[in-house]
């Protein structure tokens, strides 16, 4: 292992001349996919800007952070906020820079997309296997319109791990006793019942040849692939469809000036409009930064991202930060990093 | 009664017959089917701009951060694997072709060749990008070359066991006579045996780059990837099976077809290469006849 | 290995500089092979390293339990140590009589002019990179198996007492028989070029007297030939179980990654490769360190067939040598 590694380290030395790229600043980030598109949207419009390459890896979020921790990268993404403890084990600071909105989807036939109805008990009950018919009365309750078709469901999940499903099961152990003490939440969890795709293209694959089946996916993908999506009974009891303005509503309704570090998880929000499964994802960096310059592009960029790269984030269907948390954003640069 | 025996043993036969060509249909149904599908699909994305742009601009983009990526990362691989698995083979089977060493050489070396290319990449992670990261202090982290260090394990085996068993073809007359005439070993090694047995280890060689260069998984944490040009070895590079990978999973469908032309590229590649492999090694075998 | 090289007395000086470029050889040579021994026993250590907190921590319970809980961080191996002896054995199942029935045809039926372009053909299907295999599994295979294999078996097979249970479920398509058969596809040329082999190293001879006997080809093929190499194509089938076993983008994507166990070959499964593919970059933890562990259950799996491939082919190699 040693004589490898030492090898190694010979051909380095041995190739470091050569390579020679001081050229515009290359920095690097790597975590979250659900950011992947937006991300690297933004990376090319900042390059075109100021000639810095800003290299985003969608490893995911535990990847990420586990290389923020190691120091390989400048920043982690991550779709699921480090607690208070964790941040100051490792010297840390992190704060959202993308909303965007998660939905269930479904292949029944005769029923086009944003035809379905369901709450967030309906759900959790579908995806422990308790309902397993689309004709269950539970179902037809909520959709009092709709002829559903007898067929046993299929319910398809994640089969890697992923801050989609984090955001999905931490939704319903919100709104589902059962679903909390039965399974819980995380970025991958026991499933009860159903078949894992791997990847947002294995969702939609499934999703798209299985009958009566159904499952969970980030809303561009539903929307952009043509799959069914439901609509969801939010917090207020209100029955809401997704899209731009309920992930804006939820983001608008949170309590950011009483969260910590950013730490509030948006599921299940309050407001008549809320869509109750919009996620955040996090950027995660070093307060004292062992590359400040390397570190101030990355300040560069989502200050730059957070201001003109909002209309580039809603064509993606993400949705625009409101300006408060923008601003509670750059107060939180201010205080906690090092420049 | 014996027509009836003879009776029972052709029908037998002809069944044997036609299930044996049923088999091989099958089998290249498979192939055809395959092959069939990457090429509809990916020839939908392929074009210029596959070629001349990079990945950054996404569903205006190309692949051609991705291919030059791959290329650099997969010559290195072949740099790094095909002189020590060479080395390692003619050890094996001019100095070790019956001792206990060796024996436990090849096991080892066969066990490599079905280990999941995922902890190969993580082994490298940990040896190559963690101290890589703690010398530079952190200027130089995850690299081309930890990259092509990963994809040098998954060829070495290749290398090594068709080195081994094409000297070992090499007729020991060829040997004898070589000694006789007060050759030294190594000249014997390099100038007499490997020419010989040349076109086999260069099928080896290139059997190796067509395995290694469709992988993703030990590229995620040794090349990491990037989304713009890279040339250096040390730098972060992006690569075809990465880029791929990242696409599929993006819920634009125009980078879908993209990855669907990147898989075709590596499809030709590959089978391109196996074509190769086979008309040199069968120009070989034919020119020592 | 000693040179017994001739010695004359002018030529002393370049003797001693020729054996001094010798021993160096040798050793050049020796450190590159112990590189690769190296190498892999790196590899495989740095996995019983890395799954140490669960090999250790859980002991015989990792093997045992079918749980795999991330949430409540309590795993067990046993779902995917089923789910890749299921999918590989499915795999040895369907490629056997496939591979043997295309080194027969390769052998003794085609034309002779036929055998270097079919066989390159089914050797090419050893050169199909696995993520291809996996994206056509998905997307094309899948809906097949959805559309006319599965409902045919459910309502075939399925019916039959006993082995009914193996092919009842919904129409899904993935699932253990699924990957089973891309398995089959991918180590059919494996296992077919070394029954080929073999088979051509029957003595002339022996097949010969057989023919002007009037043995039919299949009784040549099933009374001689067969019994003849018997181990060695079972060292060659033991070969393609070997790559059966790791495999992973090609099976993940199509057999449903479901930790149940299941009767069913229709229904989903998961496997050793597949769970660590899917789960590893999310992973933090005793989670990661139980991925790492499967990967080192890989590993002993992979060592133990092998094992058993090397002690057929030896007394194959035996019985040639006596003969």
């Amino acid at each position: 292992m040693q004589i490898l590694s030492k090898l190694a380290f010979a051909l380095g030395l041995g190739v470091a001349g050569l390579s020679g790229s001081a050229m515009a600043a290359d920095v690097s980030g790597a975590g979250s996919s659900f950011v992947y598109p937006v991300l690297s949207k933004w990376s090319a419009s900042f390059a075109e800007k100021t000639g810095n390459h800003v290299n985003y890896q969608s490893i995911g979020s535990g990847g990420g952070i586990a290389q923020i921790k190691a120091g390989t990268v400048d920043f982690g993404a991550s779709d699921k906020p480090l607690d208070a403890a964790e941040l100051k084990e490792f010297g840390l600071g992190q704060f959202p820079v993308v909303i965007g909105g998660i939905v269930p989807v479904y292949n029944i036939e005769g029923i086009e997309p944003g035809k379905l109805v369901l709450d967030g008990d309906v759900l959790a009950r579908i995806f422990l296997g308790k309902i397993s018919n689309w004709n269950d009365a539970a179902i037809a309750k909520l959709n009092p319109g709709l002829k559903l078709p007898t067929g046993q469901i299929t319910v398809v999940h994640r089969a890697d791990g992923s801050g989609t499903t984090f955001n999905f099961t931490n939704y319903l152990s919100k709104v589902s006793p059962e679903w909390k003490a039965a399974v819980g939440e995380g970025t991958a969890v026991q499933w009860p019942t159903g078949v894992g795709g791997k990847g947002n293209e294995g969702i939609s694959a499934y999703i798209g040849q299985i009958k009566n089946s159904i499952g969970y996916a980030e809303y561009a993908y539903a929307l952009k692939n043509h799959i069914g999506y439901a609509l969801l009974t939010n917090a207020n009891g209100k029955t809401v469809k997704p899209g731009n303005a309920s992930f804006q509503a939820a983001a608008a309704g949170a309590d950011w000036a009483h969260a910590q570090d950013f730490n509030l998880i948006m599921t299940n929000a309050p407001g008549d409009e809320a869509w109750p499964i919009t996620a955040t994802t996090w950027a995660i960096m070093y307060k004292q930064p062992k590359n400040a310059a390397n570190s101030a592009v990355v300040f560069d960029f989502f200050r730059w991202s957070l201001t003109h790269g909002q209309a580039q984030a809603q064509e993606l269907d993400y949705v625009a930060l409101p300006d408060a948390l923008t601003q509670k954003i750059e107060a939180y640069w201010q205080a906690q990093f090092k420049h | 009664m014996s027509t009836r025996i003879h009776r029972r043993r052709h029908a037998k036969n002809i069944a044997a017959q036609v299930l044996a060509s049923a088999a091989t249909l099958l089998a290249l149904a498979f192939l055809v089917w395959i092959l069939w599908e990457t090429i509809s699909r990916g020839l939908q994305a392929i074009g210029i701009s596959l070629f001349t742009k990079i990945t950054a601009y996404a569903d205006q983009g190309g692949l051609a951060n991705a291919i030059v990526g791959s290329a650099i990362i997969d010559a290195m691989a072949i740099a790094l694997s095909a002189p020590i698995g060479v080395m390692a083979g003619a050890y094996l089977a001019e100095y070790a072709r019956s001792t206990r060493l060796g024996a436990t050489i090849r096991f080892l070396n066969d066990i490599l060749l079905s280990a999941p290319s995922i902890v190969l990449g993580l082994f490298v992670y940990v040896i190559v990008v963690l101290p890589m990261t703690a010398v530079t202090n952190g200027t130089t982290t995850f690299s081309a070359l930890a990259g092509s260090i990963a994809l040098a394990l998954i060829g070495l085996p290749v290398i090594v066991r068709t080195t081994d068993e094409m000297l070992q073809l090499v007729p020991s007359t060829l040997r004898e006579a070589a000694l006789s005439l007060g050759i030294p070993q190594w000249k014997l090694t390099v100038q007499v045996l490997m020419r010989a047995a040349g076109s086999g280890i260069l099928t080896g060689v290139l059997l190796a780059l067509a395995r290694l260069s469709g992988e993703t998984a030990p590229l995620l944490f040794t090349a990491f990837g990037n989304n713009y040009m890279a040339f250096g070895p040390l730098e972060k590079m992006a690569s075809l099976p990465a880029a791929i990978y990242q696409y599929t999973n993006d819920p634009n469908p125009a980078l879908h077809a993209i990855a669907w032309a990147g898989a075709l590229l590596i499809a030709l590649f590959v089978l391109a290469l196996s074509l190769l492999a086979r008309t040199v090694f069968a120009r070989g075998k034919t020119s020592h006849d | 290995m000693s040179v017994a090289s001739v010695t004359l007395d002018s030529n002393r000086g370049r003797d001693r500089t020729d054996a001094r470029n010798d021993a160096l050889f040798r050793w050049a040579l020796r450190f590159c092979a112990l590189l690769v021994l190296a190498a892999l026993l790196g590899a495989a250590l740095s996995t019983l390293w890395g799954g140490r907190e669960v090999l250790f921590g859980d002991g015989w319970r990792f093997l045992t339990s079918a749980q795999w809980n991330p949430v409540e961080n309590r795993y067990g191996a046993w779902a995917p140590i089923y789910g890749t002896l299921v999918t590989s054995l499915i795999a040895i199942v369907i490629a056997v009589p496939l591979s043997f029935g295309i080194a027969l045809f390769l052998t003794e039926i085609a034309p002779a002019w036929l055998r270097a372009p079919i066989g390159t053909g089914i050797e090419l299907l050893a050169a199909i990179p696995s993520i291809i295999y996996g994206m056509w599994g998905l997307f094309v295979f899948v809906p097949f198996m959805a559309a006319h294999v599965d409902p045919l078996l459910d309502a075939s097979l399925g019916r039959l007492p006993w082995i009914g249970t193996l092919f009842q479920g919904p129409p899904l398509g993935l699932g253990l028989l699924t990957a089973g058969i891309v398995l089959a596809v991918m180590i059919v040329p494996f296992i077919s070029s070394v029954m080929r082999e073999v088979f051509q190293t029957v003595p002339v001879r022996l097949k010969e007297s057989a023919y002007a006997l009037g043995s039919t080809t299949w009784e040549v093929a099933w009374d001689i030939v067969l019994p003849y190499t018997r181990q060695a194509v079972i060292g060659g089938i033991f070969l393609g179980l070997g790559r059966a076993l790791g495999e992973t983008m090609a099976v993940t994507f199509v057999l449903g990654n479901a930790y149940g166990l299941t009767a069913s070959l229709l229904m989903p499964g998961t496997s050793i490769s597949s769970s660590i593919a899917n789960e590893f970059n999310e992973a933090a933890g005793l989670h990661r360190s139980a991925l790492i562990a499967l990967g080192f259950l890989l590993f002993v799996v992979t060592f133990i067939v092998l094992l058993i491939a090397r002690w057929m082919l030896r007394s194959l190699q035996r019985k040639a040598g006596k003969a």
